[in-house]
């Protein structure tokens, strides 16, 4: 543990463990989603470009995961690698498998835009490596934004893209909102500054500016039962795809337990 | 940090600045502004140990081991320390506007744009800025401005991909970030 894991009480800092992980995997798991597009995304260039995303995504992963090892004294690859499939906390958004490219587009627009809320906040946590890490994290996923921007318009240009769209969009909804479901315990970090603000302030901003954007394009928001939905297994519960993809993303460190490369 | 009277400074700064990046190795750690600064600290044994923080470039840089690596192995080789610990550290955002004068044109003698001058530090950039800025790259062939970004990802997480409509040349930026 470092000088700042010692300073918090206990509860705090269970409670920001816990906040790091729900980040750290949402970032693995994607990462690790969209790395499958390598070699058969639309275009070439898109081939390098999403490989170079899910690249970002896993090394932002690796950070977070090193971050939450230091506060808990354990070891970041085995908290990356080690655990059994219902002990992620990544957002339900992120238990689909990949599907087609415009699922894709939807799935990753709806977490750059939520990912950019959260950072905002994050850069600004009184936890001091988490905000130093958010502020330089936030640099990179500009980049994200812009090309997820451009594939959503481009995308909603044509009748038939638009149609696939709306319909991965009206299915990702509820799962999309579970990114800002709230940790346990997130008032204990709200009070202490380590999440400068709640979960639920961060959604309600997130969706101000994301509904519009949507709307403008002919693309559909949340229902009001997709915003109403109990959130409370948000990030706890798992699929047989999401079961399928950890199968796959620890197959090497579960051949040989403990290995170093 | 050490007093400037430190003869030590310099002959680490001499070091450090052999030391290649490994994906680009005509530009060295220093002129890549990766090196976020060193100290010469006490042990608790009594001895001295030199402490070095690196500023990765990219949060996910493949390159940021192999860097740590060969930043500690080249100040090892020098003795002036009993210990040397290289640290990753975010405490300073890298920001492509470190890169030296010096080392933005060993980029371009190497075929690589330099990342246009972000004037960082400045939050208050706006995010469509960076479409902006990442259009204005000099093709670092025929120093023609007439060039498109064709791909804002490259062969590695720092690089954009480049066309020069005048040389006909397709060319690498290193990203502004």
């Amino acid at each position: 543990m470092n000088d700042f894991a010692h300073r918090l009480p206990d509860a705090t800092r269970e409670a920001l463990a816990e906040l790091l992980l729900a980040i750290a995997d949402d970032e693995f798991v994607i990462g690790f989603w969209d790395s499958e597009w390598t070699g058969i995304a639309p275009m070439l260039e898109e081939d390098v470009a999403t490989s170079s995303i899910s690249q970002d995504e896993i090394g932002h992963a690796r950070a977070l995961y090193e971050l939450l090892a230091e506060l808990t004294g354990q070891d970041a690859d085995e908290i990356a690698f080690g655990r059994r499939p219902e002990a992620y906390r990544h957002a339900a958004l992120m238990n689909h498998p990949r599907t087609d490219w415009a699922f894709t587009v939807a799935r990753r627009y709806l977490y750059e835009t939520a990912d950019a809320v959260r950072l905002e906040a994050l850069a600004r946590s009184s936890h001091e490596p988490l905000a130093q890490l958010a502020a330089k994290m936030r640099r990179e996923e500009r980049y994200h934004l812009m090309h997820l921007d451009t594939w959503l318009r481009r995308l909603a240009g044509s009748d038939a893209a638009r149609e696939r769209l709306a319909a991965a969009l009206r299915m990702l909804w509820a799962d999309a909102l579970a990114v800002f479901s709230p940790v346990p315990d997130e008032e204990l970090l709200v009070r202490g500054g380590e999440l400068p603000e709640p979960m639920a302030t961060l959604r309600s901003r997130w969706l101000e500016q994301v509904s519009p954007v949507l709307a403008g394009l002919g693309l559909p928001g949340p229902t009001s039962d997709d915003l109403t939905v109990a959130a409370d297994d948000g990030r706890t519960r798992r699929t047989d795809a999401f079961r399928w993809l950890h199968g796959e993303f620890t197959m090497v460190a579960a051949s040989e337990r403990g290995a170093t490369w | 940090m050490v007093a400037a009277a430190d003869p030590r400074q310099a002959v680490v700064w001499a070091a450090l600045d052999e030391v290649p990046d490994p994906e680009i190795p005509a530009i060295s750690v220093v002129e890549l502004g990766v090196i976020g600064g060193f100290a010469f600290e006490p042990t608790a044994r009594g001895g001295e140990r030199l402490t070095v923080d690196l500023l990765p470039t990219f949060v996910g840089c493949p390159a940021i081991d192999v860097m740590r690596d060969q930043v500690g192995e080249r100040l090892r080789g020098l003795e002036l320390a009993d210990e040397v610990e290289v640290r990753i550290s975010f405490a300073v955002p890298w920001t492509s506007d470190r890169i030296s004068p010096e080392g933005r044109e060993k980029l371009r003698a190497s075929g690589f744009a330099p990342p246009a001058l972000m004037a960082v530090g400045a939050p208050s950039v706006p995010e469509t800025d960076l479409l902006t800025m990442a259009v204005v790259a000099t093709c670092p062939y025929c120093g023609s401005r007439n060039t498109t970004l064709e791909n804002p990802f490259g062969p590695t997480l720092c690089r954009a991909i480049y066309h020069c409509a005048d040389c006909r040349q397709p060319f690498e930026q290193f990203k502004a970030v």
